[in-house]
This record gives C-alpha cells, structure tokens and sequence, in this order.
C-alpha cells in the first residue's frame, strides 16, 4: 500500500499516471490512504446496488422463457440418465450430426443406448456438437453462467456448431448478484474465463439484420434436469462466508 | 437509426425502475473517477496475483510500442483482434502492419472495414454505413468466392474464413467494457462469440483499455451491465459477457498462457482534471449517437476522429485539442435527447456548451462569429433595443419575402442559406407582438 501511495514517483509510466490522477481528483498522501482504505473496505462489502423487480412466480419458467426468447432451445428431463435419449431426439429432428464431444463429467452416461457417439476429449476444429454442463443458469435473463477449468473447458461451449448445455434447475438463480454468491461461497475466486451464454452467437453488422451463428455457435439447446441433490440455499442467500477473515 | 432506438425504448420500458439503476450507474461511475488512483491500484494488485503482467501507457504511442514489443518478444506472427475503440485512438492496426505482424480485425462490422480499408462509423455497428450490397461485393473481390446475395449466406462466408485464423494466431488483442478492481478481471461483452475466440484460443492474451474503465464490484458489473446492453441493442444481456482472470492453470486445456493488461491514459487525466469529468463516465453504449437527429443526418465518418455523436463531439476536442476539433461541439442542436438516453447520465448538451465556451473564450472562432454574438449579446442583453430590433427585422424579412412569401436570396454572408434553397419569410410580426396580441384578446 504504501508503495503504492508514495508521492513524486516520477520515473516511471505507471507513478505518473497515478500522480497525475492524484492531482487531478485533489490528493494528498494523507487522503489518498484514507481513500485507499475506504475502497478497500467498499470491494470487501461489495453491497448489492438496485435492480428490476423480480417478481415471477417460478424461477424455473422464468428461466424457461427467458432462454427461449434468446432463442436458446429449452427442454425438461427428470433424471440425469434421460439426457442421452433426449439430446438424441434434438439431434434427430434437426438432422445434426450424431457424433458429439461432451465434458468429462459425463463419461458414465449411456449415450450408446442412444444411439450417440460421445467422447471425452478436447474439441477440436470440426467437431459439430459440444456437450457441456453449467455452473448456474440465471432467470432474469435465461442465461447460462460456465467457468472454464480442467474438468470444464472453455472451448467445448464455443467451436461446434451446436452447443447443449445440461443445467440442473436446482442451480437455477435469480440473478446476476445471486451467481456471484454461489461462486464466493463455492470458489472464493472467479477462475480464468467466467462466460455467460445467453442463447447462439449473432452479429447485427450488416444492414442491422439479427443473423445467428457468426464466430461461435448456430444454436444452443438448453437441458433441465430437474432430479437431483440440489443447491443448499444458504450458499445463494447467505453471507456466512464474509465472516472467516480473508488474507 | 430509428431501429435502434426504437428497441432501447422498448428494453427501458420493461424495466419499472430504469431509472433508479441509471442513478445507481452513474454514482457507481463517479465514485471510481472520484477514487480513481485506490481502484486502478486495487485493479492491478488483484490481476497481478493472478498471473496478469499489468503494462502503463501514457500515450497512444506507448500503447502500440507495448503491444509490439509483447509480440515481438514472443515470436508472434500472427494476431486476432476483437473489438477496441482504444486501438482506433492509436492506430494500433496499423502499426502493428508496419512492423510486419499479421493483424486480423473478427468482429464482423470491423473485419469488413479493415479488408475494405476503412474506419469504424458507429461504435457499436461499425459498417452500418454499408449495405450488403457493398458487403456481398467486398466479400466476392476479397475472398475470390461466388457471390452471396443474402446476409446469412455472409456471415456464413467471414465465419469460414476466419475461423482459421482463430485457431492459429499466436496473440489476441481486446478492449474491454469493465476492469474489476475487486477480482482483478477484464470484462468483454460481445455478440457474436469473437471476443470470446480472441481471449480463449490463442497463447496470449492482450487487453488494452483506458484508466476509466475500472469499476469495484461484481455487483457493480451487474448493474452496468443492465444499462450497457438495454442501451447500446435494446438487449436485457448481450450474448456473452466474459469475464477473463488470469491465465490458464496447469491442467488447463484451453485460454491463454499470458495475459497482459495494457492500463491507458492518453489524455484521460487531463479530462479527470477539467470541469468535464462526467464524460468519463461513458460506458460506450452508442446511445447517444443512436438518438441524435445530427449523427442521423451526417454519419459516424464527419466527426473525423473514432468516437462519433455527442459522446465524440466532447471527447475529441478533449483528447485531440480544441484547435482540431473545434467544430465538433457545434454538431448539434443542444436537443438534449443524448443526455435523456445516456445510461450515466452524462450531461452531454452541458459539456458540448461548456467546449463552446472555451473555444469562444480562445479566439477560435472566426472574428465575424464572434463579433455577431458580442453584437447579439449587446442587444439581447437590452429589452427595448431587443424588441425594436426584431420588429424591424421581421418586417424587413416579410418585405424581401415578396409575392410569394419566399427569400431566394439572403444579403453578404447569410447568402449561402439560399443559395440552394429558398427561406421561407416571417409573417412581418415578432413573437413578442403575437403573444402581446393574443393576450389582449383573451381579456
């Protein structure tokens, strides 16, 4: 900090930006500490500033709708071990390929019983259907939230064509502020890529006409599966975790 | 331009309390520029413990000096770059070019541009200026590919030819919409997945961006984001927001293995330290120029310079001098709608009367202008004179009206009015004498 803060640092870019920024928002060493601490205290609360009313009867619908006016395709299974018969149906109506690269977390399901060929690998150029999961969908705006990693690469959600994401609705939050307390509270840091994916890739470039599918994927389907362990509410809700000091 | 800001009024309209978050985002906006040095500090200390190397830049040259010399040192040959207004200010492309690197604009609108050698008109549809007939035939000459009529079939077209090029360039260059001083995260907001290919794909990753973009807050990013996307498309989220912390971990498959950020002042502290810091506050949404009778008029490419609109005729004097840009802040009528849709609300009619104060007070308006308004303000200052001068001049203006009511030609140095076009004449009273009459009617 008090590196940071120490006055006449003329030598190098970096201490005359912030000199000259020192200046122009009047400071002094003094204050500039006293506002360097009042700052830091602000990013340790992080108070949540107003929003749209949330007001919708059901979170998952609300998801539902939302996601579908984005022109995500949405659909609801009951159990994990239905999604194999189902992406099979989405793929047969659309005659899309039947080859698929999936995350790893889905090594155990029967996609032969359905007649898929699903492998676990990276994606590659070419590979037409990327299955992947989600760490929370948000119903304000029918947006799926993936945090890239190991076990959840970025990529597989934005080279193939098509892009299914299995989302669990007991993962399904209000908003925005409600997803950045699940990840506190699960992760504490954000990994490298947090990405929201709110339906397929469109541009407007041209003639302002809405074309899907420019650089990332024509289309993406949306599975709910609705059976499962669920999310502890306190994790979504609570701020327990603010309380351990953090270094 | 009608179409955009149609779509804004509807995104608005849903939300009961737009108006309650645009106050928030402006507070948000203002309490980083009020603390400007804590966040940008807290920015770097938090990006740094990620693995992020945190460059300064002072000017527009330091920027493309950086950014080559983190190619160079790197072997790189090949870039991608997905949208940034920072490196039209510097030219980035271009010097990039010059020094034999590869450099590939992916966002569609500016992909467009750069392979037909033009700049950026609007900052968020940068080629709304061409039709797809232009598009269609570019896309034929360049690509040596049969022609494609419609707009689908093109963006099919610059998909398959710069895909390859995603997956091969060895750097990608970004702007960014947010810095996040409490996670030290570059945020990007795009459409069309470019953004995402330009920070996931290839080794290195290079964010530039001025010193105003930071904010503190995930919370504070969820706020903004509610204005930037209904302002900018009329969207409630655009299609994806990244927010990119880091480098890839050990047994990471994907995202880059070094992420540098380039922190840019380029005039912005000298704007931090005038009296129109709230232009500060832009947050880049293309409001403004979507809602301005005059951008409508004359187009994104007349304002000379990257910014475009109301938001450019306040930042380009700024940035640029008043001496090169001095005509911009009188590239509107003072309307106010700019200010009305600003999801900061930067007072955008207020600065652009401020500019022309300054330029008024330096002696840069020509000598005739200057004198006429000391001239006017003499009079105006002066009621009686006032009402005698305009009864006059009415009457005056109805006598050269003539027969059929028109002025086909006005006198010295008002001639060029008429010289294609006629004036419609003044009923020969002042509005002062028709209030004055109606009153007493009324009685």
């Amino acid at each position: 900090m008090s590196d940071a803060l120490r006055s006449g640092g003329q030598g190098n870019p970096r201490d005359r930006i912030l000199e000259r920024i020192r200046a122009a928002t009047g400071k002094d060493a003094k204050s500039a500490t006293q506002d360097l601490e009042a700052v830091q205290s602000r990013l340790r609360e992080h108070p949540r500033g107003p929003r749209p009313p949330f007001n919708w009867p059901e979170l998952v619908a609300q998801f539902r709708a939302q996601a579908s006016a984005l022109q995500s395709t949405v659909e609801v299974v009951e159990n994990l071990a239905d999604v194999p018969a189902a992406i099979a149906h989405y793929l047969e109506d659309l005659q899309l390929d039947r080859r698929a690269v999936s995350w790893p977390e889905f090594r155990g399901l029967d996609w032969r019983a359905a007649g898929l060929q699903v492998e676990q690998r990276t994606v590659r150029d070419g590979d037409l259907v990327g299955i992947t999961g989600a760490y929370a969908g948000i119903a304000e705006t029918g947006t799926l939230m993936l945090l890239s990693g190991p076990q959840t690469p970025a990529a597989m959600s934005l080279l193939p064509d098509t892009h299914i994401a299995i989302l669990r609705t007991s993962r399904i939050v209000e908003g925005m502020e409600e997803a950045w307390n699940l990840l506190r509270n699960e992760h504490g840091k954000p990994p490298r890529a947090v990405n929201f994916v709110s339906g397929p890739s469109r541009s407007g470039d041209i003639e302002m006409q809405i074309v899907l599918g420019v650089h990332g994927p024509y289309r993406v389907h949306i599975v709910l599966v609705t059976q499962d362990a669920g999310t502890p509410r306190e994790l979504i809700n609570t701020d327990w975790w603010r309380q351990p000091a953090r270094t | 331009m009608a179409r955009m800001s149609g779509v804004r009024a509807d995104a608005v309209a849903k939300v009961p309390n737009f108006e309650e978050i645009r106050t928030a985002g402006a507070a948000i906006r203002d309490r980083v520029l009020s603390n400007l040095d804590a966040y940008l500090f807290q920015f770097e200390q938090a990006a740094q413990a990620r693995g992020v190397i945190v460059h300064w830049a002072e000017t527009g040259t330091d920027v493309n000096r950086i950014v080559r010399d983190i190619a160079q040192q790197n072997g790189v040959k090949k870039i991608i770059k997905s949208k940034s207004m920072l490196g039209e200010e510097s030219s980035l492309n271009h010097y990039l070019q010059e020094a034999g690197l590869d450099v590939r604009e992916t966002d569609l609108g500016e992909y467009i541009l750069q392979i037909s050698g033009e700049t950026p008109s609007h900052i968020i549809a940068p080629a709304i200026h061409k039709s797809k007939e232009d598009v269609g035939e570019l896309f034929e000459r360049v690509h040596q590919m049969p022609r494609k009529h419609t707009i689908p079939e093109m963006c099919r077209e610059a998909r398959m030819m710069l895909r390859p090029h995603f997956l091969s360039a060895d750097m990608g260059i970004s702007g960014a919409n947010f810095l996040i001083a409490e996670t030290g995260s570059v945020v990007i907001v795009t459409n069309e997945g470019n953004g995402r290919m330009t920070t996931t794909m290839p080794r290195i990753h290079v964010a530039i961006t001025g010193i105003e973009k930071v904010i503190p807050t995930l919370e504070d990013l969820s706020v903004l984001l509610r204005l930037l996307t209904r302002s900018a498309t009329g969207q409630a989220t655009s299609n994806y927001i990244s927010m990119l912390t880091g480098v890839r971990g050990p047994n990471d498959s994907d995202g880059p293995e070094q992420m540098h950020v380039v922190i840019v002042d380029n005039h912005r502290t000298e704007l931090l330290a005038s009296d129109m810091r709230e232009a500060l506050r832009c947050i880049r949404c293309g409001a403004c120029m979507n809602h301005c009778p005059v951008y409508e008029v004359i187009g994104g490419h007349t304002y000379g310079w990257v910014y475009p609109g109301p938001i450019g005729s306040v930042l380009t004097p700024s940035y640029v001098g008043l001496e090169k840009a001095g005509e911009l802040p009188n590239a509107s009528t003072l309307c106010g709608a700019c200010a009305v849709v600003c999801p900061v609300k930067i007072p955008l009619p207020d600065l652009m009367r401020k500019l022309r104060e300054k330029s008024f007070e330096r002696k840069l308006r020509p000598a005739s202008e200057r004198l006429s308004m000391r001239l006017w303000g003499y009079v105006a200052a002066r009621p009686k004179l006032y009402a005698l001068a305009t009864k006059l001049g009415a009457r005056m203006l109805q006598w050269m009206g003539g027969e059929d009511k028109l002025i086909h030609k006005l006198p010295g140095g008002l001639k060029e009015w008429t010289n294609g076009r006629d004036m419609p004449a003044p009923s020969g009273k002042t509005f002062r004498e028709l209030y004055a009459e109606k009153k007493a009617v009324g009685k």
